[in-house]
């Protein structure tokens, strides 16, 4: 059986950040394994451009971001398996692989990184009643079968959910030559990035109704009319309020799911709150040696920050394969107040050297806040923010010094100031 | 000219159609939808019931116990999936005690096996009971299939035995003249000596088009129903009955399925639109309110999708299986629950008691059986890597969530009654049916279809005739 240093899971931006950084640091015999026909993963059908400032201090489209990270990996030296299935990973790291070439391989693994993505949230998860027609999908699939496959999915075009793919699709869309007739958002606010609402919403005159949702699809056998109601504030539909407007496609952008099921029948501790596993200081999982990065570990709004996750993740990787990582006790990170979650959850202080970097999102949007963060009764770190979306993923860097102040836990919390 | 033409190709048209195709006999199954198996019998709670429900002296208790005993062996002829998990009917009151012991006296007559058991005993069983539930009915018997499985295997084999089966036709107009029935679509006509009409909803439609009299009616009673993904299926083990009520019916149940699902569902509402299968947010929440009613910590968060389905329900309050007034006519209809229990036992009914009596027919010389597809999922990885030898493309893994590779969609739309549209193909080999619901893997089976059935893209439907996924290339006309 072939016995690699790390398997990396998926092909996209987390996988190949990931890979490169570990291989930097001095991992030696890396394995990436991709699905799909190409590296780049949902990079590739993201035509738009806004990617890569961070990274790369330049503004390019997806495929381009893509292709740069896919430049810079040819100076390592990575195994990389395209076309190639995971069908099962054992929890003592036998990691197995379906391709036509090979057929079924199991090889055996030290470390494995999952850096799988993520999955849209579909019709049938948020249960909208009506008629089962044609022409209702997520809009990632309506942005793949557009920009892969060359193929409009509608031309009275409406999005419920104001994610950030659902934005962009609804510029796309509208210069394709489809009329988009507005997004329905359940909260009171937009969970878009700002830019985005900006530049694919005002600039084309495409109506945001907050505080809408989609309570009937209509129509045999494609979608004809959709029923919009607006909602209370327990976000349940208001009798009365409802209007029909004629579609012939409802586009779905209701949120991401980390996409994890590989790991469903392992014993590995899960989060409720990221829908995806529990991890530590080095994003290293409940079971030693797993490890996760990007949307697989928490969904992102930039691919910039997806890179930083997974070159840190990478990292770990190779300190944990030199053996400077020690399992010893950890203290539990907590989401207080308006915290919808933090990850690492858990943080085991001998390991971290200099910092440990924290990311986190609010739940609901908030002006003129703090952020503190405490261990119990003790403040460890104020910070004022004017404004925080959950939109948008906040990351804080935290000194090992004001992590030794922690007792048992590391309490997250945000607060209006008035 | 045909011998036998057969209306209709849900479950009970289908196994018809089988039991024909044994026979040295010309058969036509006319199909007004794109698939075999696309209304009511893809819309069901698929459970076999053993049959001791129904009330005495009917066709629905006759049927159902000899219908529910000859699943085993049929879905082993079949080469489809069968799985007899059993079932408990829950009782939280004296009331529904006294029931479960009348179900349990009734069980005992019909010769089926069931027991009375204690709290105590069911939560042995099953360890999310509802906290009100005191006893209940254990019958080991009780079953699972995945109906249109059965349905589309059925068909498959009668085809492989020169049953004929035409889709998309929707019969419009029957004539007899002589001794033949003339059955019109609208494209084509075909001629047949002997008629049966399986139209389901539609059943009473086609009678009065030969009787020229409303005979019976039928009148549509939906059923709601959610979908649970496969991480919840340890959530129960058995089939978990409500007590049954003369007002509820069965009433809203917990279903395993056969792949490791569950369904929760469902409720009961009279409508007169036989096309109607929309979902409600009443119906859903009915669903909700009810299911804990028989059991507790259902985990909805694990819901990927909703559905409902349409029972044929007559005003004659049991099956009808019988000649009509018209020689040759035969009337099947009606076949309401527990009619997918009963379908095998029908099915061999029409076949003795009027195909056989009115034709003279030998058994054919050789009868190919079905050859079960390749699943993958299913086999062992000495198997995969053969198949993968054989053809790569078993290697290449299109459903990410069910595990389907290319060459199993490939087989099930080349096979006979195989898959024309995105839902055909997902009824079959199950891409689709995952967490994702076909987000991922929706376009490759478009492709995959675009190229076996020789079409563009843009033609591939995604259900019916008419309903395509895609509207248009890019850059082209909108």
């Amino acid at each position: 059986m072939r016995k690699v240093d790390c398997v990396i899971i998926g092909g996209g931006s987390a996988a190949m950040s990931c890979a490169m950084s570990a291989a930097k640091y001095g991992v030696k015999d890396i394995l990436m394994i991709e699905r799909g026909e190409d590296l780049g993963g949902i990079l590739n059908q993201c035509i738009h451009n806004g990617f890569g400032l961070h990274i790369f201090k330049k503004e390019c489209t997806g495929p381009e971001y893509a292709e740069l990270l896919m430049e810079s990996m040819k100076k390592y030296k990575i195994d990389i398996k395209l076309n190639t299935t995971v069908s099962n990973i054992s929890e003592d790291k036998h990691v197995t692989y379906v391709n036509t070439e090979e057929g079924i391989v199991e090889i055996e693994a030290k470390t494995i990184v999952l850096a799988s993505g993520c999955l849209e949230r579909n019709r049938g998860m948020i249960s909208i009643p009506g008629d089962r027609c044609v022409g209702v999908m997520s809009a990632g699939t309506a942005q793949r079968y557009l920009n892969i496959d060359g193929y409009m999915v509608g031309k009275k075009v409406f999005i419920l959910g104001s994610g950030d793919i659902g934005l962009i699709m609804a510029r796309r869309m509208t210069l394709e030559g489809a009329t988009v007739l507005g997004v329905a958002e359940l909260m009171p606010y937009s969970n878009g990035l700002s830019r985005n609402i900006v530049q694919c919403l005002e600039d084309f005159d495409i109506p945001l109704y907050l505080s809408t949702t989609v309570t009937k699809i209509i129509g045999k056998p494609r979608i004809e009319k959709i029923e919009l109601s607006k909602v209370d504030e327990h976000l349940r539909p208001i009798p009365g309020s409802e209007w029909e407007v004629d579609v012939d496609c409802l586009l779905l952008s209701v949120g991401l799911v980390p996409e994890v099921t590989l790991l469903d029948h392992l014993s590995i501790e899960r989060d409720r709150r990221t829908k995806s596993v529990v991890v530590n200081e080095c994003n290293e999982m409940s079971v030693p040696g797993f490890f996760a990065c990007g949307n697989a570990l928490q969904v992102h709004d930039l691919v910039d920050y997806v890179s930083l996750e997974a070159q840190n993740t990478g990292k770990q990787v190779a300190r944990y394969l030199s053996g400077e990582i020690v399992d010893s006790d950890s203290f539990d990170v907590v989401s207080g107040n308006h915290v919808s979650y933090v990850i690492p959850q858990k943080v085991r202080l001998v390991n971290v050297d200099g910092d440990c970097k924290f990311s986190f999102r609010v739940r609901k949007p908030m002006k003129n806040c703090i952020l503190r963060i405490r261990s119990e009764d003790t403040i460890l770190k104020e910070v004022k923010k004017r404004v925080m979306l959950p939109a948008e993923m906040e990351t804080i860097n935290l000194e090992r010094s004001m992590l030794e102040k922690v007792h048992q836990s590391l309490i997250f919390e945000v607060e209006e100031v008035l | 000219m045909e011998d036998i033409i057969i209306i209709g190709g849900g479950i009970i048209g289908s196994l018809i159609a089988y039991n024909c195709s044994k026979f040295d006999c010309n058969v036509l199954l006319l199909e007004k939808e794109n698939d075999i198996a696309n209304k009511t019998s893809m819309a069901n709670s698929a459970i076999i019931h053993a049959g001791y429900d129904p009330s005495d002296n009917t066709l629905k208790a006759e049927m159902n116990i000899k219908g529910a005993r000859r699943y085993p062996s049929l879905c082993k002829e079949l080469k489809v999936d069968f799985k007899q998990i059993g079932s408990l009917v829950v009782a939280c009151d004296d009331e529904q005690m006294e029931t479960l012991k009348r179900l349990h006296k009734q069980a005992n007559s019909r010769g089926i096996e069931t027991k009375i058991i204690e709290r105590d005993e069911i939560l042995q069983l099953e360890k999310n009971i509802s906290d009100d539930v005191k006893q209940a009915l254990y019958c080991a018997q009780t079953g699972i299939v995945t109906p249109w499985k059965v349905a589309i295997a059925a068909m498959e084999t009668a085809m492989a035995n020169q049953c004929k089966c035409e889709l998309n036709q929707e019969v419009i107009d029957i004539r007899k003249e002589d001794d033949v029935f003339i059955v019109k679509t609208k494209d084509h006509e075909y001629r047949g000596k002997m008629v049966i009409n399986c139209a389901g909803l539609y059943a009473d439609k086609i009678n009065e088009m030969v009787t020229h009299q409303k005979d019976f009616t039928m009148t549509p009673r939906k059923g709601e129903y959610f979908v649970l993904s496969r991480n919840a299926s340890d959530f129960v083990n058995h089939v978990i009955y409500p007590t049954p009520s003369s007002k509820f019916g069965k009433g809203v149940l917990v279903v395993p399925t056969v792949h490791g699902n569950m369904l929760l569902g469902p409720n009961a509402m009279w409508q007169e639109d036989k096309e109607d299968v929309s979902t409600s947010t009443e119906g859903l929440q009915f669903v909700r309110d009810n299911i804990s009613k028989v059991v507790k910590n259902v985990p909805f968060h694990e819901i990927i999708h909703s559905f409902s389905g349409l029972r044929p329900t007559c005003d004659r309050h049991d099956f009808i299986i019988e000649e009509s007034s018209v020689k040759n006519f035969i009337n099947v209809a009606g076949i309401e629950s527990p009619g997918l229990a009963s379908a095998p036992a029908i099915a061999e009914k029409v076949l003795e008691e009027f195909v056989l009596k009115r034709f003279d027919l030998q058994k054919r010389m050789f009868f190919a059986h079905r050859v079960k597809n390749i699943v993958m999922s299913e086999c062992d990885s000495v198997q995969k890597e053969r198949y993968i030898k054989q053809n790569p493309n078993y290697g290449k893994m299109v459903c990410r969530c069910e595990q389907v590779s290319e060459q199993e969609i490939v087989d099930c739309i080349r096979r006979k009654c195989g898959a024309r549209s995105v839902v055909g193909v997902k009824k079959r080999v199950r891409p689709g049916m995952g967490k994702c619901q076909g987000g991922f893997c929706e376009p490759l089976i478009v492709k995959i279809l675009a190229r076996e059935l020789k079409i563009d893209p843009s033609e591939v439907d995604y259900n019916g005739k008419g309903s395509p996924v895609l509207v248009c290339p890019s850059k082209g006309e909108l």
